[in-house]
């Protein structure tokens, strides 16, 4: 599979007035195509901010970025930030909007991708009437509109209860394999991250370094919730939690 | 139409008593009062020629309507007040974009604005005449010197305290600062703007009464204090009255615009 894209000693500091935060040490790692990678890393560690680099959000201190061609990104939040005066569909046409591209044929891209994921009746819907659940879907969709090559999930799932979160990532993933996109998430939940990825990247704790990666082979893989039943499953997640070496201070 | 079950039927039952109950009570309180007050002072229990009487209120509205000065004093007070609230919500609403575009300017002006604001406008009365002069446009200078720090500072704060996972949504698709104003900010901010509207509207009143109370020739400001001046106790609690009833005339009309905002919203 083709490189999309290559990440070589990234680093970043944050200043404050109180001094200079190193967040990312030296970070590397690559993405193929159509690849889902996870990051997992202690809390603090400066996982979401590589996200929030690769999406121009935040300017890199120093290292390398390249991506093997002028891919588009599309970045996934923690919060759904559904504006709430939009109905659900207005709301999905953001993108297209902000980028000038609202041509009845992405418009109906969108209205395609609503009905196929089961909120068509939500349509015209505002997003107070939606469960947290049906709100990340909306929210994914929203992603997908301005047709990204590459995906950022920034711990998109973890404002949910728990079983509404294995099911909307069951959703997600589905959605993500059949669109046939590529995606980096960021997620604090080691089992998520199995269940979900073909490779994990294992951060060490503030100032990040990759400590690991991991190639998640799992006998019969099939969808993230089935994933989780598999033999080698309990193994990778000893693996990682020993990585992260938590203790609480 | 759907039919309903007899709970449902039964709790907007409770839900319109509710509502008559309300309605009896408020009126209560008012006609027991006006009544209490107009036999008090038949029974000379207190001194009309002090405390007016609700019948001498009714005589000089009439009197005031029969030579025409009425609506003379009315127009010339809300006049006053419109231009007074439509140019401070201008000029509140376009300083505090600026203030919000530009993190640098608006941390340099920021204490000024709340020096002026906190500072009591009275204060200034003798100023603004001398330098506008005792006119009509001294009344409204007066007005927006009350009314437009506070707008600003209204408007400022809920642009500044928009969602920021908005603003992150919207700069990860790429939109500028102006996107960013007319798709998040502005929009994310209505209630805000209505509550600043409504705070401006009844500054400016407060404003025009006090410009009208220090300099004027008409207006409900003026029949108030030349009402004190003569010692006509019915003419002053008549203005007073007047007052009363405009003020909450404009609030209903800020509060259905409310409303109509809200049901177009769907937020309702």
């Amino acid at each position: 599979m083709n490189k999309v894209l290559t990440i070589s000693n990234l680093e970043k500091s944050f200043h404050t007035r109180d001094g200079e935060i190193k967040a990312l040490e030296s970070v590397s790692f690559d993405v193929k195509e159509k690849e889902f990678i996870s990051i997992v890393g202690p809390s603090g560690c400066g996982k979401s901010t590589i996200l929030s680099i690769l999406a121009g959000l935040e300017e890199k201190s120093n290292g390398e970025i390249n991506f093997s061609k002028d891919y588009t990104i599309g970045y996934m939040l923690q919060n759904d930030s559904l504006f709430e005066w939009r109905t659900v569909l207005d709301n999905c046409l953001l993108g297209l909007e902000i980028n000038k591209k609202l041509t009845k044929e992405n418009k109906e891209y969108v209205i395609h991708l609503l009905k196929t994921y089961g909120l068509e009746d939500f349509m015209e819907e505002y997003p107070a009437r939606l469960s947290g659940g049906m709100r990340q879907r909306v929210a994914l969709i929203r992603t997908l509109a301005t047709k990204p090559d590459i995906l950022l999930l920034d711990e998109a799932m973890s404002a949910l209860d728990y079983q509404s979160r294995l099911a909307i990532s069951d959703d997600i993933f589905r959605i993500i394999k059949r669109e046939g996109k590529t995606a980096i998430m960021v997620t604090h939940d080691i089992a998520e991250a199995i269940s979900m990825s073909d490779r994990i990247v294992v951060l060490s704790k503030r100032p990040a370094i990759v400590k690991k990666i991991y190639d998640i082979k799992l006998s019969n893989k099939s969808t993230p919730i089935h994933n989780r039943k598999c033999k080698e499953f309990s193994e990778f997640y000893d693996a990682i939690w020993r990585d992260l070496d938590v203790h609480i201070q | 139409m759907s039919t309903y079950s007899k709970e449902h039927i039964d709790y907007l039952k409770k839900q319109k008593k509710e509502k008559r109950i309300v309605f009896f009570f408020r009126l209560l309180i008012i006609v027991v009062f006006l009544i209490a007050w107009e036999l008090l002072s038949r029974f000379e229990l207190i001194n009309t020629f002090l405390s007016s009487s609700p019948s001498e209120v009714i005589e000089t509205t009439i009197q005031l309507l029969k030579d025409q000065t009425l609506f003379t004093h009315i127009g010339i007070t809300l006049y006053e007040v419109i231009v007074s609230f439509l140019v401070a919500t201008i000029i509140g609403f376009i300083v505090a974009t600026i203030l919000w575009s530009n993190k640098i300017i608006a941390k340099i002006i920021d204490p000024y604005i709340t020096i002026l604001n906190s500072l009591p406008k009275v204060a200034l009365g003798p100023l603004i005449i001398i330098w506008v002069g005792a006119s009509m446009n001294s009344i409204i200078f007066m007005a927006l010197l009350i009314s437009t720090f506070v707008t600003i500072l209204t408007i400022y704060q809920g642009f500044a305290r928009t969602n920021k996972s908005y603003i992150t949504l919207l700069k990860s698709l790429g939109a500028t600062k102006c996107q960013i104003f007319t798709k998040a900010v502005l929009p994310s901010n209505v209630p805000t703007l209505i509550s600043a509207l409504k705070i401006n509207i009844s500054m400016s009143l407060i404003g025009v009464i006090m410009g009208e109370l220090l300099v004027s020739k008409s207006g409900l400001g003026y029949l108030i204090m030349y009402g004190s001046q003569v010692f006509n106790i019915n003419l002053v609690i008549t203005g007073v009255v007047i007052l009363g009833i405009i003020s909450y005339i404009m609030y209903i009309i800020i509060d259905s615009l409310e409303n109509y905002i809200k049901k177009r919203r769907g937020s309702a």
